[in-house]
């Protein structure tokens, strides 16, 4: 596709203009904003994709609706077609929610500070340089693409799990029934994207940190939705690009990793 | 020499009559969880293998400890054995059978199982432990059939099956080592992180294979008129001592780790499994029932006297099968997923559907058995008279 920033912004431009909406809607209400998000991306040409969760914007904004937020859960499970089975043991889950102390168990301390203690913080898959699902899988079902993103072909998985095992974040998900007999009252227009290929029943999916939209020049619909409403707090940028808006939020935050002791190199970072 | 199959009593044809009703009750509920997803089934997203994968590594074991009596006949030139290796080969055959549909029915999407060959994976445990298994299996039969062939004809078997069967002795290791690594090599899960899983694998096989065999070995006695031999049945015995030793003390091991260390992630699975985690404790019975029946058959085996009497070195040898699969075919895996990864627990019990799919594959592993029993005593009958 090989559409960098520049073409990208304008073509999200005119799309605005024909009142399609989209980021550059965003560029004009909050400038500036998008520029620090996108610095340093041609989104085609990524070498380590990583994201930066800024925690503080996020429950900032989690805090001040009444049911919280779940923008980017609702736009990634739409566009990827994620049916909702209505019960946590069989749950399928891209992006998603959970308590500080789940997200982050190997830091116990009974006396933390009371702004992140019980509160939501946003999981997702995080595409390790060092995968150890990638490792395990018999039949290279899921794979550590060039660019650094930890990608899952649905059509080859043979459903044995043991990336399931093998991850130590509860990040990978199994069909364990067919997704379109998922309760029709918690999925009533399933399929929700048409375009994303459906997969069957009996394999395991995981986020792909969108490797559909990012081959197009897009963000990942997560992060798209995070910007529409202006809050920025889910950063998409290459890592292995000095100047990035990644390895910038990097260098002035500090920032912490999921069970970093265990050697797998997330790419999320979370500021706290 | 498979006529020798058809040819039985009413007790015989009734025992695989029986077992192929299990095995069609079996099917049936397979074909329902083929149908519906394995959502029939009690796993979930956080213990995502259950019963299935827990009777794999069970019966890789028990296949495994083939080799205990195998080893002491070539290796030890320990000729009473000879009587019985046969009946150890085709108990592993039968086991690596049951091993490889535990896998099939655990398989999300089983139409895809020849991607594991059409895309080789080196770096994945479960693409060697395919080919171990296999290897094993084809081993076991080609050495198993002309070993009771050359014996019908009163020859000598031929050289190359010598070949074979030296290979299959590490072979035997190597299938439950491999078997031990599927989980010991895996960030993140503490009860499987083990440099001695393989250890304690090995010595709970060794234990828990030979004592199904004593226990076979005395149907064969009560069923047929070939005796495998009472010599025969007391060194198994005192395998199964040994091995029923360094198994309780591998996993005291674990425990001493685990406790004098403190570190949570060590001691979670292990106060799950025997004092119950966050309100979850469904297994500590099964778990307490592990430990009594370990130390009670431990006592009767050590004790000379209780060794000796078939009567209660058969108790031994059930008690000790008991608290072996549980601690192997249940414990392991549940403990291992327990607590997930967010350190919250999910309870695992497997369903009515699930458990009747096992014992269609028990029966299938059985009726194996039952045959290539069948045809082996039969030879050695025929041979004897």
């Amino acid at each position: 596709m090989g559409v960098d920033r520049r073409e990208f912004l304008k073509i999200a431009g005119y799309a605005t203009l024909f009142g399609l909406g989209g980021k550059a809607a965003i560029d004009i209400l909050a400038p500036g904003e998008l520029e620090a998000s996108m610095e340093g991306i041609p989104l085609t040409q990524g070498k380590r994709w990583s994201m930066v969760l800024d925690m503080r914007k996020c429950l900032k904004q989690q805090e001040a609706g009444k049911d919280g937020c779940k923008e980017c859960i609702i736009a990634c499970h739409r566009e990827h077609n994620v049916p909702d089975w209505g019960n946590p043991m069989h749950a399928i889950k891209w992006i998603w929610q959970d308590k500080y102390e789940h997200v982050f168990p190997d830091t116990p301390n009974q006396f933390i500070d009371e702004g992140v203690r019980h509160k939501p913080f946003i999981l997702m898959c995080n595409h390790c340089f060092n995968p150890p699902c990638v490792r395990v899988c018999p039949t290279q079902a899921t794979f550590k693409r060039d660019d650094g993103i930890v990608s899952m072909d649905m059509h080859r998985c043979i459903g044995c799990r043991f990336c399931m095992a093998a991850c130590p974040y509860g990040s990978r998900s199994f069909n364990w029934g067919d997704p379109r007999k998922a309760p029709k009252e918690l999925n009533p227009d399933y399929p929700t994207n048409p375009a994303y290929p459906e997969r069957s029943m009996g394999v395991v999916e995981k986020c792909n940190f969108c490797v559909e939209l990012v081959a197009k020049g897009e963000f990942p619909a997560c992060v798209q939705a995070c910007d529409k409403i202006k809050v920025n707090a889910l950063n998409f940028g290459d890592l292995d690009a000095p100047e990035s808006n990644v390895r910038k939020l990097l260098r002035e935050h500090y920032t912490i990793r999921r069970k970093p002791a265990l050697g797998t190199e997330p790419n999320l970072f979370y500021i706290i | 020499m498979l006529e020798r199959a058809i040819k039985g009593t009413h007790g015989y044809w009734g025992w695989l009559i029986f077992l192929l009703a299990l095995m069609g009750l079996g099917l049936g509920c397979y074909l329902y969880q083929f149908f519906e997803g394995l959502k029939i089934t009690g796993m979930s997203r956080d213990v995502s293998w259950g019963l299935y994968i827990g009777q794999l590594t069970y019966f890789v074991g028990v296949a495994a400890s083939g080799v205990m009596v195998v080893l002491p006949c070539y290796l030890h030139d320990y000729k009473a054995f000879g009587r019985i290796t046969i009946l150890g080969e085709f108990l592993a055959v039968a086991s690596i059978i049951m091993c490889l549909l535990f896998v099939f029915v655990d398989l999300g999407n089983p139409t895809r199982i020849m991607n594991v060959i059409l895309y080789p994976s080196p770096n994945s445990i479960l693409f060697w432990d395919m080919i171990v298994l296999n290897v094993y299996l084809m081993l076991n039969i080609v050495i198993g059939w002309n070993v009771l062939a050359a014996e019908r004809k009163g020859v000598h078997y031929k050289q190359w099956i010598k070949v074979l069967i030296y290979i299959s002795i590490p072979w035997a290791f190597s299938i439950h080592t491999v078997t031990a690594f599927l989980y010991a090599g895996i960030p993140g899960r503490h009860y499987w992180l083990t440099a001695i899983m393989a250890a304690r694998f090995l010595s709970s096989a060794f234990c828990a294979g030979p004592a199904l065999l004593i226990l076979l070995c005395l149907i064969v006695r009560r069923v047929t008129t070939f005796d495998p031999g009472k010599e025969q049945i007391r060194t198994l015995a005192g395998i199964v001592t040994y091995a029923m030793i360094f198994n309780v003390f591998f996993f005291l091991l674990e425990l001493f780790t685990a406790f004098y260390s403190q570190i949570p992630g060590h001691m979670h699975p292990i106060v799950f499994l025997f004092q119950g985690l966050q309100g979850h404790g469904n297994l500590v019975p099964w778990m307490w029932t592990a430990a009594v029946f370990a130390i009670l058959s431990l006592v009767l085996l050590i004790v000379p006297a209780t060794r000796r009497n078939e009567g209660t070195l058969t108790v031994a040898c059930i008690i000790l099968i008991i608290a072996t699969w549980i601690d192997k075919g249940l414990g392991l895996i549940v403990g291992g997923f327990t607590p997930t990864p967010f350190h919250t627990v999910t309870d695992y019990w497997p369903t009515t559907p699930e458990m009747l799919i096992t014992i269609g594959i028990w029966a299938t592993g059985f009726f194996v058995l039952t045959i290539l029993y069948k045809i082996t005593i039969s030879v050695k009958e025929e041979v004897a008279a």
